[in-house]
């Protein structure tokens, strides 16, 4: 081996040695790149232009920006799920709260059969849960219709405009209800029991044991859960989207701002502008997740 | 953590490989290339072979592709089933923008055949004779895919707008069958305060059914030449439509059942839904769906509006097209001819309870003599190519008529859901269009 060849080695293997780290994260950096940081690039760069079905592409700079900001059907997709968001998003939280609350009691009798039960909805997929869920609220083939028929009145109506959101956050709720309450029972399975003890021993009783030690343990749960159920009623699209079919009238084609993004795109071939509304819609939604962090954290070190 | 991130990044790089894979199945081999051909040339592309790909839903499409490679052993034809209608459409057009990725033959509806031929992506079929072939399609399909004199493909099939109706239950509450729409009406009363449970139709508010029945009405709401577009939803015809069904939701006498839905074919069976108004598909659909009104319904012509000439409208259909992309257009061409003009293929479609666009079939007497145990062994077809022969002149749809279909709940199907005059939504309709088509760079105007 000649002397320049064994320099070759030596500095090769300093080199590896630096980049040994760079190694070990490059899976996870081709991913990120790849799925993440590419796609959004693209669609930055799409949101700057105007592709159109005669005339080809141009550059134009923000203007499906500016129109975005005077687009009423976005607006009200938006407020849509921000409605939707206000509601349904407390409804699910305190009833998965009050579901993991009383499987840690340990009060209850078959408290793994019931931990199953709350969680089996989260494993079915959410295109079967909608399928499902059109089903039952079916008018006339449906359990919705046999219960009408056994009343004899159109006292329920799912698929009208009144009641649609909530046909859907019914849908969502039983959806995402166990998936939430896992976080919050796993967060109560780590307090020290020796907290329990003490607080028995000066007396207090199941409520002020919840009111004092539970729910402050459970706060940083309860802030992830409120993150990811904002995010998830920001990107509301599977269950709109499957019913559509069966209430064409009450659900359009901008519904929630990703069916609006799905429709601009695949039925109008308006690419660009689906692009800028799928740009402002995560960065209003990375906005208000920080903000409830932000939020729910300070709370947490008070 | 580690582990399943690389079975991440290995799924993905299969995906990839999988999709090259594809891609290089879809690019054809040798034959011909595109641009000015001749008839010999199909058949010497049809002798010499090749591979093709073909997208299609047609139920017979298999059985279609397998005679025909027992007819050519030389020619390869890959099928693939890229989705129904629209998503076929998306992908199709996704392939026509990238530049590549498109299949050698693709069906598409008629209503969507503009919106290709426009973006110049068809090959123009009469480059190689197809023209010939005109006497052997009906006058309404050919129509349909001779648009500004090139030929952008062959009609598959066709659908005439009758009116099938439940003889069980119009005869129950005597109620004479109509011929015109002004009977309709008065027939969609009588039924519904005899029965509140039934209605006359069923009705959401439908992109196809409502251009439909424009057409029958004699309105033309859409003028295209080249990317020169007039839309008019408010002409005499347009109007004249709209005013007639207005007296049937505005007086909430239409049951606005989804099509195509669990609840749509239980109403369909159960004597709730007493006609439709629909292309000459229909029996097939409600054959397979609504079993239980079997013996029930019976066929008549679509009424009309002065009771006396016939008069009536396509309702769906679609051609095969060759696509610029492909590689071996001659050859694609003699498949597309073989496809919907041999009988084996044409009697293969028929046998799956297609409407043939063909007039051999049409008017043999094995055809026409079809009695079908559902329709009380009623000679059905009779009536059916009775609609085939008075499918009116003129129509013409959007080159982005896709689209528009898409967003037509939107705007019409809010008349629908508030009991309302349809006009207020068909001029909702008429200015989103209008705003669409010129942000894609037509010169749309409003009349």
């Amino acid at each position: 081996m000649s002397s320049r060849a064994i320099q070759a080695t030596r500095s090769g293997r300093t080199r590896r040695g630096k980049q040994t780290g760079w190694l070990f994260v490059a899976p996870f950096m081709v991913v990120l790149v790849a799925m993440l940081i590419v796609p959004i690039g693209y669609a930055l760069y799409l949101s700057l232009f105007r592709d159109q079905l005669i005339g080809g592409n141009h550059f134009v700079g923000f203007a499906n920006y500016i129109q975005l900001v005077q687009d009423s059907k976005f607006w009200s997709s938006f407020l849509r799920v921000l409605i939707f968001l206000v509601i349904q998003v407390p409804v699910m939280l305190i009833l998965a709260l009050v579901a993991a609350l009383a499987l840690d009691s340990a009060r209850l009798h078959a408290a793994g059969f019931f931990r199953i039960a709350i969680f089996l909805p989260y494993a079915v997929p959410g295109v079967v849960a909608a399928l499902i869920w059109g089903f039952i609220y079916g008018p006339q083939f449906g359990l919705t219709g046999s219960f009408n028929d056994l009343l004899g009145s159109d006292l329920l109506k799912p698929f009208t405009s009144t009641w649609i959101l909530t046909s859907i956050g019914n849908i969502v709720t039983w959806e995402f209800l166990g998936y939430n309450m896992i976080i919050f029972f796993a967060a109560l399975r780590v307090v020290p029991t020796e907290l329990y003890e003490a607080a028995s021993l000066d007396g207090a009783g199941s409520l002020r044991t919840i009111i004092s030690i539970k729910l402050p343990a459970l706060r940083g749960a309860i802030v992830i859960a409120t993150i990811f159920s904002i995010i998830g009623s920001f990107q509301l699209f599977n269950e709109p989207n499957l019913l559509k079919t069966l209430a064409p009238n009450v659900i359009g084609t901008f519904f929630t701002p990703n069916m609006y993004a799905y429709n601009l795109s695949f039925a109008g071939q308006q690419f660009n502008y689906s692009a800028t509304v799928a740009i402002v819609m995560g960065v209003i939604t990375a906005v208000i997740a920080y903000v409830v962090q932000v939020r729910g954290t300070r709370q947490e070190n008070r | 953590m580690h582990k399943r991130l690389r079975t991440i990044v290995g799924a993905a790089l299969t995906t990839v490989a999988v999709t090259a894979a594809l891609a290089g199945c879809s690019s054809s081999t040798g034959g011909t290339g595109g641009g000015g051909g001749n008839a010999d040339q199909v058949d010497a592309a049809l002798k010499a072979g090749g591979t093709l790909t073909y997208w299609s839903w047609t139920p017979s499409g298999a059985a279609q592709v397998a005679a025909f490679e027992k007819a050519y052993p030389k020619v390869k034809v890959k099928l693939v089933n890229a989705g129904t209608g629209n998503d076929e459409y998306t992908k199709l057009q996704n392939a026509v923008k990238a530049g590549s990725g498109a299949p050698d033959v693709a069906q598409v509806e008629y209503f969507a055949l503009p919106q290709f031929a426009l973006a110049d992506s068809l090959t123009d079929l009469s480059q190689y004779g197809f023209d010939d072939l005109k006497s052997k399609y009906t006058s309404g399909t050919w129509g349909s895919v001779d648009l500004d004199g090139k030929l952008y493909g062959l009609p598959q099939d066709s659908g005439p707008m009758a009116m099938f109706y439940n003889k069980t239950l119009f005869d129950k509450y005597s109620i004479a069958v109509p011929k015109t729409w002004d009977e309709y009406i008065a027939a969609a009363k009588k039924l519904h305060k005899a029965d509140p449970s039934a209605y006359i139709n069923s009705d959401t508010g439908d992109a196809g059914f409502t251009t439909s029945m424009i057409w029958q009405a004699g309105g033309r709401p859409f003028k295209v030449d080249g990317t020169k577009v007039t839309v008019n939803l408010q002409d005499e015809g347009t109007k004249k439509w709209a005013d007639t069904w207005n007296e049937l939701v505005e007086n909430k006498l239409l049951a606005q059942t989804p099509g195509f839905t669990d609840d749509w074919y239980k109403q369909l069976a159960g004597g709730e839904i007493a006609t439709q108004i629909s292309g000459a598909w229909f029996p097939g659909v409600i054959e397979s769906g609504a079993k239980g009104g079997s013996g029930d319904w019976a066929v008549a012509p679509i009424p009309t509006y002065d009771g006396k000439t016939a008069v009536t409208a396509e309702n769906g259909g679609g051609a095969q097209v060759v696509m610029k992309q492909s590689k071996n257009q001659a050859l694609a061409a003699g498949f597309v001819k073989w496809l919907n003009s041999s009988d084996g293929s044409v009697n293969t479609f028929l046998a799956s309870g297609g409407f043939p666009s063909t007039t051999a079939t049409l008017t043999s007497s094995d055809f026409l003599a079809t009695k079908p145990d559902y329709f009380s062994k009623q000679p059905i077809n009779e009536v059916l190519k009775g609609a085939s022969d008075s499918v009116a002149s003129g129509w013409q749809y959007l080159p982005f008529q896709v689209y528009a279909n898409s967003i037509y709940a939107d705007t019409v199907g809010q008349s629908y859901a508030n009991f309302s005059d349809i006009n207020t939504g068909l001029k909702a309709w008429q200015s989103a269009l209008v705003k669409y088509g010129n942000e894609q760079g037509f010169t749309v105007s409003a009349k």
